[in-house]
């Protein structure tokens, strides 16, 4: 009976303009592996169940969404695995859901990572947003809550901060499934390639530090070669984030027994920079 | 003398001039867009006292009295808002 209904609905051309065949928990075998991160509070949760069909607990309160939840979707012919992680403001300082959040995007290797921002906290939102953008190139933002935006008197040029982000910039109401088709075309553009991305970063730091740098990437890449961003983790290695040397531990055991560790070299290093 | 957060009263607001704390409880306020310059107004206390919430870039945003005073500031006065 069921499976009836969902025929008549793909049928039915407004509800498949986007070519989407939501799977809800079905998630075996996806081509792509698509992570959504964002501030607590931002919608994540309502645009999972738009895209996947689910009703993972929506609440207005931020951190209800405490472990990762998992859905998948089909579009275009793709199959697609959606991974919702708990919102953060960072994913340097150090709580649980923020480890979560980093751990997937770093280690999980996500095909795309979406990250929803709140069109009225736009500022506040960026942070995380550049964050991300350093330790991953294939990002769509997803500009949620714009109706509030505009309720606010808040106009945002999304143009424009594609064009500064690098990335594309999807204007949506999660809640109302505006944008929705949008964004699964961005996500699409992305994961195949596409749209290239041009991520903002910071590229150049003090000489010396660059140089430091230099030298603890070398180390990096030759002990865990399969680590995707060596820059990134020598950034943080030498910023003494504790979570990462454990984090690089606890996913690398199998290499720790046979490679030098890279932590105790970051800690001679930072010595040098300090001297 | 310098005035830190904790002393902010409810409808004031205040200018960040500081932040004294280190590490990754520095790292958290900036990550909550709390430094230094930044504009912020105490809008509500809990029954006890303690935390307050603080109004910061459109959130709104709770602190211990611990955590408010490592961070100094400055008021606003009325007339100059």
């Amino acid at each position: 009976m069921t499976t009836d209904i969902a025929v008549d609905c793909r049928t039915c051309p407004a509800y498949n303009a986007a070519a989407l065949k939501k799977l809800g928990m079905n998630v075996e075998e996806a081509d792509y592996i698509i992570a959504l991160a964002g501030n607590p509070n931002t919608g994540k949760s309502t645009v999972f169940n738009a895209l996947t069909g689910l009703r993972q607990h929506v609440g207005n309160w931020p951190g209800k969404t405490v472990a990762r939840a998992e859905g998948g979707l089909i579009f275009n012919d793709n199959q697609y695995k959606l991974v919702d992680l708990p919102g953060t403001y960072s994913l340097l300082s150090t709580s649980t859901d923020e480890e979560i959040a980093r751990d997937f995007l770093l280690f999980g290797q996500p095909s795309v990572t979406v990250v929803v921002v709140d069109a009225t906290r736009l500022e506040r939102n960026l942070n995380l947003t550049l964050q991300i953008l350093e330790i991953t190139e294939s990002v769509v933002v997803a500009l949620n809550l714009i109706d509030e935006a505009q309720r606010h008197g808040i106009e945002v040029n999304e143009r424009q901060l594609s064009r500064q982000l690098g990335v594309p910039v999807i204007p949506m109401v999660a809640r109302r499934k505006q944008g929705i088709p949008e964004l699964l075309q961005a996500i699409e553009a992305v994961a195949k390639g596409d749209y290239v991305t041009r991520p903002h970063r910071t590229r150049q730091y003090d000489t010396r530090l660059e140089k430091a740098l230099e030298a603890m990437v070398q180390t990096i890449e030759q002990t865990y070669p399969d680590l995707p961003n060596p820059r990134w983790v020598a950034l943080r290695l030498l910023d003494g984030d504790a979570s990462i040397e454990e984090a690089i531990r606890e996913h690398r055991l199998g290499d720790l027994s046979r490679g030098k560790s890279v932590v105790p070299i970051a800690d001679t290093i930072s010595l040098e920079v300090v001297s | 003398m310098t005035l830190t957060l904790d002393q902010l009263k409810i409808g004031q607001e205040a200018v960040i001039t500081k932040l004294v704390c280190t590490g990754i409880t520095r790292r958290r306020m900036m990550d909550l867009g709390i430094l230094p310059g930044t504009h912020l107004q105490a809008e509500f206390i809990s029954p006890l006292g303690d935390p307050i919430a603080y109004r910061v870039r459109e959130a709104l945003i709770a602190l211990r009295h611990e955590q408010a005073s490592q961070i100094e500031m400055i008021l606003v006065e009325e007339s100059e808002v």
